[in-house]
C-alpha cells in the first residue's frame, strides 16, 4: 500500500518535473509553414509545424512505426472488410478545454474532404466516416482499404464546437486568399499551444500543461522558437554562433565544420526519398537524342546499359561527400516492399556496357537532352553532371539542361522529356503508392508521375488490385511481382537514397526522423 | 514649368506600363506556379481547375490587363505561396525594409560625405590612402560575401552581433519597428553596414573627386587670397559647390538601396520586401512578383522624377536658361 503511494507521488511528481525547468528549443531550417489551417496545404514543413499543435490518430514515431495517437487501437471490422474501428483515447481536451470526443474526429474527417482541402486525395477512398459511441469511430471505404492507417498519419483532428465558434468550418480557399481564423490560430489536442506567429518571421509555441501524454513522453522542451533561415551560409553561422539550438536543411559542404565545432553535432539517418532517372520508353521516337525515327531508350538493352555506366559509389563519395546510401529500387528502405537483395541490384560494368550498346545496335552511341532540377534534391545539378561524363564513358553523349524546380516537374508531368531526374518519397510507407504514381500507366488520376510512357495493362490490373487486397501475404507476393518487372524493365534508373542531416548542440538530444519531420516532444534536453 | 512636370510624368507612366508588360512576358520562364501549390497526389483535374481559378489558362497580355484592372483599384491579388493578400504582406514586409534602407542610407551619405572631404583634403596623408584603399573593397566585392564575412566575424568568431533576423520588435499599430529594442538595434547593424558599404564608397569617391575638382577653381584661389580660414573655405565655399551632382547621385542610390536589399534581406534573413521577393521568384508567386516589380518600378521612376523638378530648384542656371530661352 505504502509502496504503491509512494509510486504514484514519484510518477506524479516526476509528470510535474518536466514543465518546472524552463527550456526553450530555437529551432530553424530553410522555409516556413504555409499555413496553419490543418486541411489546406499538404506539405512537408507545414506538417511539421502543425504536428506539435495538432494530432492525427496514429503517428509515426522516430523509427516510421505506428504510434497510437488520438486512437489508441484500431482494427478492420470483423465481418465488414470495408470499414475500419478506431478506438478513441479518453480523458484527451483540447487547447481550448473542450473535450475531443468521436464527433470531433467525423467532423474533421469530412471537413478534410472538402472542395477546398488539399488531403482529399489521401483519403479518397472514404465513403462515410460515423461516431458508434463518444469513444468509438468507424471509417467506411468504397472497397476493403488495408492499408488506410498509412494515409491518416497526416490528417489532424479538429474541434467541431471551436471551428464553429470561429467561423472556420470551411478549409480556407488557399489559391483564392482566404484568411480564416484557423489560418493564423490552432487549438489542437497536440502537446504544444501556439503563443504567437509572423509567418516566414517566426513562430513560437509552449508546452501544453494539460496534455495527456504528460508523463509518457519526454516533454522537456518548454517554449519552441521557431525561425525560418533561407540562406544556407547564414543558417549555419547561426548554428556555429550558438543562436539556433537545432537546424533542418543543413547544406552537405557544411557538415564537417558544424560537428567539428565545440558543443555541435550532426546526426543522420537515410531519408525517405529515393533519386533516380527516368526514361521515355514509349515513345516510337523520341525528341530528346540524335536518331530519327527510332526511339533507343526503347531496347531494354540500352535501358540497362545506361544503368550500368552509372558509378554510384562515385557519385556518393565525390558529389555526395559520403551522404547518401547507393541504391538499386527506387523505394526507400523502409517501405513495404523493399528488399535489401533488389536494392543491391545496380551494378557498375563499363566494359558490359559497351557490350550491350553493341548488341543493341548503338555501338557508336547516341546523343540525348538530360533534364534536371537544380534547387529540389541535394546536389541535384553535380548529380546529372556526374552522370553525363559517366554515359559519355559508353558512347552517349549527354546534353545536360538544368533548371529550376518551377520549370523542371512540368516537363515530367506533361511529357516534354525523355531523359530526366526525378526524386520520390513514400508518405504511406507502402510500394503500392509508388507504383500508382510512377509504375502504372498514365490514365487521368493515376500514373501522373510515370514519364516513361511504359503502360502494361496486366501489371496495371495488379497494381489496381493492390488497393481492396485484404490478404496481406497474397499483397505482399503481388508488391514483389511487381517490383521483379520494374527491376528487369529497368523501368527507372536508380541512383540513390538521399540522407537526412539535423545539426544540433549537445543539449539537445532527438533521433532523425526519415520523414524530416521532428516532433518536439520526443526531444530530450541535455 | 508645369509643362515641363506634366510632360515628365507622362513620360513616367508610360516607363511603368512598358515595365508592367516586360515583367508579365517574362513570368511564364519562372515556371509553372500550379507545381509548387499542389502536392505530389495532384491529379490532372486538380490542376485544370486551379488554372483556371487562377486565370494561368489565359495569354499574358490578358493576365496583365486583369492585374492592372485591379491594381488600378488597390488590389493587388493573393500570393499564391501564402493565401493572404498581396498588399498586407506588401504592408507588413515594407518596415522592415525601409527602416534598414534608411539607416544604411544614412550611414553611407554621413561616413561618404565626411571620408570623401577628408581625403580630398588630405590628399597626400597616410590615413586618406588606408582608407582610399580599403573603399575598394567596398566597390568590388559583392555584397553577399561582404555581409557573410561581417557575419563570420562578428557573429560566429567574436559572438557580439546577431547573424539573422530583426531581433524584438515592436508593434505601433501599422509599422513595426525594431529602433525601440536593444536587440532590434543590434539586428541593424550588420546588414545595414553591408547594404550601405558600396554606396557609401560610392559617395565617398564621388565627394572626393568632386572636392579635388573644386579646390582647383579660381574662386578657391580668390578665396584663400581673402584670407579666409581653410575651414571656411573647405566647408563653406567649396562642399557646398561640390554638392549638386552629389545630390543626383544620392537621390539615385536612394532607389538602388531599397532594391539591393534583396540579396542583403536574403543573407541576413531580413524579413522585408527583398526576402519576400526572392521567395516568390522560387514559388513563382506571380502576384508578389508582379506587385513588388511594379512597387520599385514606381520608385524609381518617382525619385528620377523628383530629382528632374529638384534640379530646378537647386541649379539656378536651369531656370534662368529656360526662361531667357522663351
Amino acid at each position: 500500500m505504502k509502496t504503491t503511494t509512494v509510486l504514484t507521488l514519484t510518477s506524479l511528481l516526476l509528470a510535474t518535473a518536466a514543465p518546472l525547468s524552463a527550456e526553450t528549443l530555437r529551432w530553424a531550417r530553410s522555409g516556413d509553414a504555409l499555413t496553419l489551417d490543418p486541411h489546406a496545404q499538404n506539405e512537408g514543413p507545414t506538417h511539421t509545424i502543425r504536428h506539435q499543435m495538432y494530432e492525427p490518430l496514429i503517428i509515426r514515431d522516430v523509427t516510421g512505426a505506428f504510434e497510437p495517437a488520438l486512437a489508441t487501437e484500431w482494427a478492420p471490422k470483423e465481418g465488414d472488410p470495408n470499414v475500419w474501428v478506431f478506438k478513441l483515447r479518453e480523458g484527451v481536451t483540447f487547447h481550448d478545454g473542450a473535450d475531443f470526443t468521436a464527433e470531433d474526429v467525423v467532423f474533421s474527417f469530412n471537413r478534410a474532404k472538402q472542395e477546398n482541402s488539399d488531403m482529399k486525395e489521401l483519403i479518397g477512398s472514404i465513403t462515410e466516416v460515423r461516431a458508434v459511441d463518444d469513444l468509438t469511430v468507424e471509417i467506411v471505404t468504397d472497397g476493403p482499404n488495408p492499408i488506410l492507417p498509412s494515409n491518416l498519419t497526416n490528417l489532424f483532428i479538429m474541434d467541431k464546437g471551436w471551428t464553429e465558434a470561429n467561423n472556420t468550418v470551411n478549409v480556407q480557399d488557399f489559391e483564392g486568399g482566404e484568411i480564416t481564423y484557423a489560418t493564423t490560430n490552432a487549438n489542437g489536442t497536440g502537446p504544444y499551444v501556439l503563443e504567437s506567429r509572423e509567418p516566414d518571421v517566426k513562430t513560437v509555441m509552449t508546452l501544453n500543461e494539460d496534455y495527456w501524454g504528460i508523463g509518457q513522453f519526454p516533454l522537456e522542451v518548454t517554449e519552441i522558437v521557431y525561425t525560418p533561415i533561407q540562406n544556407a551560409a547564414t543558417r549555419v553561422a547561426a548554428m556555429l554562433s550558438g543562436e539556433v539550438d537545432f537546424l533542418q536543411d543543413m547544406p552537405v559542404q557544411d557538415l564537417d565544420r558544424v560537428s567539428n565545432a565545440d558543443g555541435l553535432m550532426v546526426r543522420q539517418a537515410p531519408q525517405n526519398r529515393v533519386i533516380f532517372f527516368g526514361l521515355n520508353m514509349g515513345a516510337d521516337d523520341i525528341e530528346a537524342d540524335n536518331i530519327d525515327g527510332k526511339n533507343p531508350l526503347a531496347d531494354v538493352r540500352v535501358r540497362k546499359a545506361m544503368s550500368m555506366a552509372i558509378n554510384r559509389d562515385a557519385i556518393q563519395k565525390v558529389v555526395m561527400r559520403g551522404q547518401s546510401q547507393p541504391a538499386g529500387m527506387i523505394a526507400p528502405p523502409f517501405v513495404n516492399g523493399w528488399t535489401e537483395e533488389m536494392d543491391a541490384e545496380s551494378t557498375t560494368d563499363i566494359e558490359g556496357a559497351k557490350a550491350l550498346m553493341e548488341e543493341a545496335g548503338y555501338a557508336d552511341g547516341f546523343s540525348i537532352r538530360l533534364d534536371c532540377p537544380n534547387d529540389r534534391y541535394v546536389n541535384d545539378e553535380p548529380i546529372c553532371q556526374a552522370a553525363v561524363g559517366m554515359l559519355g564513358q559508353i558512347g552517349i553523349t549527354v546534353n545536360l539542361d538544368a533548371k529550376p524546380k518551377a520549370q523542371h516537374f512540368p516537363l515530367i508531368t506533361d511529357g516534354k522529356t525523355d531523359f530526366y531526374m526525378l526524386g520520390w518519397g513514400v508518405p504511406t510507407y507502402d510500394s503500392e503508392y509508388v507504383f500508382n504514381f510512377l509504375v502504372h500507366g498514365r490514365e487521368g488520376d493515376i500514373g501522373t508521375w510515370n514519364g516513361t510512357g511504359y503502360d502494361n495493362d496486366e501489371l496495371d490490373a495488379k497494381i489496381k488490385s493492390l488497393a481492396s487486397n485484404t490478404d496481406l501475404d497474397a499483397r505482399n507476393q503481388d508488391i514483389a511481382d511487381i517490383w521483379r518487372v520494374v527491376q528487369d524493365e529497368q523501368l527507372y534508373i536508380p541512383i540513390h537514397h538521399q540522407v537526412l542531416n539535423w545539426g544540433m548542440s549537445e543539449k539537445v538530444d532527438i533521433a532523425v526522423d526519415p520523414e524530416d519531420q521532428p516532433k518536439v516532444k520526443y526531444f530530450k534536453m541535455n | 514649368m508645369l509643362a515641363y512636370i506634366i510632360r515628365r510624368v507622362a513620360q513616367s507612366a508610360l516607363v511603368l506600363l512598358i515595365v508592367g508588360l516586360v515583367a508579365f512576358a517574362m513570368f511564364r520562364f519562372v515556371g509553372d506556379p500550379i507545381d509548387n501549390m499542389l502536392g505530389q497526389e495532384r491529379t490532372a483535374d486538380d490542376i485544370e481547375r486551379l488554372r483556371e481559378q487562377l486565370g494561368l489558362d489565359q495569354p499574358f497580355v490578358v493576365q496583365y490587363y486583369r492585374f492592372l484592372e485591379n491594381a488600378v483599384q488597390g488590389n493587388f491579388g493573393v500570393s499564391y505561396r501564402q493565401g493572404r493578400p498581396v498588399i498586407d504582406i506588401l504592408m507588413e514586409r515594407a518596415p522592415a525594409t525601409l527602416e534598414l534602407a534608411a539607416v544604411s542610407g544614412i550611414l553611407a551619405v554621413l561616413f561618404g560625405i565626411a571620408l570623401g572631404v577628408f581625403t580630398a583634403i588630405r590628399r597626400k596623408g597616410i590615413a586618406a590612402n588606408i582608407i582610399m584603399s580599403v573603399s575598394l573593397i567596398g566597390v568590388s566585392l559583392p555584397t553577399f560575401l561582404i555581409g557573410i564575412l561581417l557575419i563570420y566575424l562578428f557573429s560566429v568568431e567574436l559572438g557580439w552581433l546577431p547573424s539573422f533576423g530583426r531581433g524584438e520588435v515592436v508593434d505601433l499599430g501599422a509599422w513595426t519597428t525594431g529602433f525601440l529594442t536593444a536587440s532590434g538595434l543590434k539586428a541593424l547593424i550588420l546588414p545595414s553596414i553591408t547594404l550601405g558599404l558600396y554606396q557609401m564608397t560610392l559617395i565617398m569617391r564621388l565627394v572626393r573627386s568632386e572636392m579635388l575638382e573644386v579646390l582647383r577653381q579660381d574662386y578657391i584661389r580668390f578665396a584663400r587670397a581673402r584670407g579666409l580660414r581653410n575651414r571656411a573655405v573647405h566647408f563653406r565655399h567649396a562642399l557646398k559647390n561640390t554638392m549638386v551632382p552629389v545630390i543626383t547621385v544620392i537621390g539615385l542610390q536612394v532607389g538602388a538601396i531599397i532594391a539591393f536589399a534583396i540579396i542583403t534581406e536574403t543573407v541576413f534573413q531580413w524579413p522585408g520586401v527583398g526576402l519576400l521577393f526572392i521567395n516568390a521568384i522560387q514559388f513563382v508567386d506571380i502576384p508578389v512578383m508582379a506587385a513588388y516589380l511594379m512597387l520599385i518600378s514606381v520608385m524609381f521612376v518617382g525619385i528620377n522624377l523628383i530629382v528632374d523638378i529638384l534640379y530646378f530648384f537647386i541649379d539656378p542656371r536651369l531656370r534662368v536658361d529656360r526662361k531667357g530661352g522663351h
